[in-house]
């Protein structure tokens, strides 16, 4: 009966891939003034063999996977750092908790102008930009994580003689792990985001610009390729993301 | 500390950030990369608010925000609703929604502007597609939680399919429906804002990169400052809703 309707959900979902496919195929056959903003699915592939051969994927790679880590490293330490700190006592998270998540929900995106003029207009800006975005969800799960922990634990530990170090490797950090790894997840994505994002607004390289630029100069088919480049690498990606937490799930 | 006690400290707190920035700004500070606090609220009136074009961009954004946020929240619910109608819908489609929300949507932007144009259409459409997604994610994700025991409660009492929905489904969705309301919101204007500062051709996009270009970090200041104003009040807009539809459960 499960097996019964797993075959139903997969042929579902590659139904619809290939009916995806299909129509792009034929929308593109038909032609019209349609032509200019489709491309046919053959171009876009054709285009994503130039761009890997001709090394432009490359270099454009490089310089967005490298802005993408730092922003990526600060973010982290940062985040976990503050959450951390913050978490110490109760009164510093009500002090602070309410403030960092009224910043996160406004949108970052606004102050993208603000980084271009202090960092200008290289990978720096998306790196400020990119870390201080991820920070956010890092920090605040980082404060949900460690505030949460159940103070019996510790009272307990305490009173068989934990140090302060045994007390954060055996409680502190089994107890918080899950929820500071979600603040990770959430921030990697976020930062990819935000990277790409500043990149297509402002930037002289990187997979953003490559593909802003491609739009500037009607280069359709190009622009596609791109655009599948990184929907692979996102799809990728999540998958990952995915295996990784329900294999952290079963243990 | 007492709520109150932490309130004022937090104050404080921020009151202190701000003179260390108006500090900072005056003293050590280049005027034309950072302006301190005082000089952007000199600025914020008359010259950034004062000026017709400026409000006028501001209210362009605000109707498409509003457009594309309604939007997203039609076809959303819509599309979770139908989605999370059945168990095997649920488990065929839900697995692609949270493919093509982990999608980077900024990447699409050129894509969006080129097929939208330059004008609201575009910044619509790319701050739909931000937002639907959250919307979509919580609708099956509120369907999924409702007690099976008061739906076969319903059912055996005689009641039909939509009655079923109705009556039981749908009160329960609340919570999640406004989670999920709440980030499309905040997605939206994210969407919005993004299309807007790529296409400078007019509206908020065109100002800020006027006042970036003229090095005139004040004015770009003052502007960013009212747009955070305006975010956090659709925010608590839509808290407020939230409170009116979770009445019931009181």
């Amino acid at each position: 009966m499960i097996a019964q309707d797993k075959l139903v959900i997969r042929t579902i979902q590659f139904g619809m891939l290939a009916a995806m496919f299909g129509a792009w195929y034929i929308v593109t056959r038909s032609g019209g003034t349609l032509k200019l903003f489709l491309p046919a699915p053959e171009l876009v592939w054709r285009e994503m063999g130039v761009l890997v051969r001709s090394g432009q994927l490359w270099s454009a790679l490089y310089v967005t996977v490298v802005s993408i880590i730092k922003a990526y490293a600060i973010a982290a330490i940062v985040g976990i750092a503050v959450g951390f700190a913050v978490a110490r006592s109760r009164t510093l998270v009500h002090l602070f908790e309410p403030v960092l998540s009224g910043m996160f929900a406004v949108p970052l995106t606004m102050f993208f102008p603000l980084f271009v003029l202090f960092f200008g207009i290289g990978p720096d800006s998306k790196v400020a930009y990119g870390a201080t975005y991820a920070f956010f969800p890092i920090a605040l799960n980082t404060i949900a994580a460690f505030s949460n922990v159940d103070d019996l634990y510790l009272r307990a530990s305490r009173a068989m003689g934990a140090s302060g170090w045994q007390q954060f490797r055996y409680v502190y950090m089994p107890a918080a792990l899950p929820v500071t790894l979600t603040g990770l997840r959430i921030g990697f994505f976020i930062c990819i985001a935000s990277v790409l994002g500043g990149e297509t607004l402002a930037a002289t390289a990187g997979v953003g610009r490559a593909t802003a630029l491609a739009a500037e100069l009607m280069e359709t088919a190009k622009l596609y390729a791109w655009i599948s480049f990184v929907v692979c690498m996102s799809v990728m990606l999540n998958l990952l993301a995915l295996a990784v937490e329900t294999r952290s799930e079963r243990e | 500390m007492s709520p109150h006690k932490i309130r004022l400290v937090r104050l404080l707190l921020i009151l202190g950030v701000v003179l260390v920035w108006e500090f900072y700004a005056r003293v050590f500070a280049t005027s034309s990369l950072s302006a301190a606090p005082s000089q952007v609220l000199a600025e914020l009136w008359p010259k950034v608010l004062g000026e017709p074009r400026v409000l006028n961009a501001i209210g362009v954004t605000l109707i498409e925000l509003v457009v594309a946020f309604v939007m997203s929240v039609v076809f959303g619910m819509l599309i979770g609703v139908l989605v999370g109608l059945s168990d095997v819908g649920r488990r065929s489609f839900y697995p692609i929604v949270l493919l093509l929300y982990g999608i980077p949507q900024a990447i699409l932007l050129p894509l969006f502007v080129l097929m939208f144009g330059l004008g609201p259409a575009g910044k619509i459409a790319f701050g739909f597609s931000h937002g639907i997604f959250p919307v979509i994610v919580n609708t099956i994700a509120g369907m999924r939680n409702v007690n099976p025991l008061l739906m076969h409660g319903a059912a055996a009492m005689g009641a039909t399919r939509f009655e079923q929905l109705r009556y039981v489904v749908f009160p329960h969705m609340v919570t999640a429906v406004f989670t999920g309301l709440r980030l499309a919101m905040t997605m939206t204007l994210l969407g919005v804002l993004l299309a807007e500062l790529f296409v400078s051709q007019g509206g908020i996009g065109f100002f800020t990169l006027l006042y970036a270009e003229t090095f005139n970090p004040s004015a770009l200041i003052a502007l960013i400052l009212t747009l955070a104003l305006m975010a956090v009040a659709l925010n608590e807009l839509v808290r407020l809703v939230e409170a009116r539809f979770s009445r019931w459960k009181e």
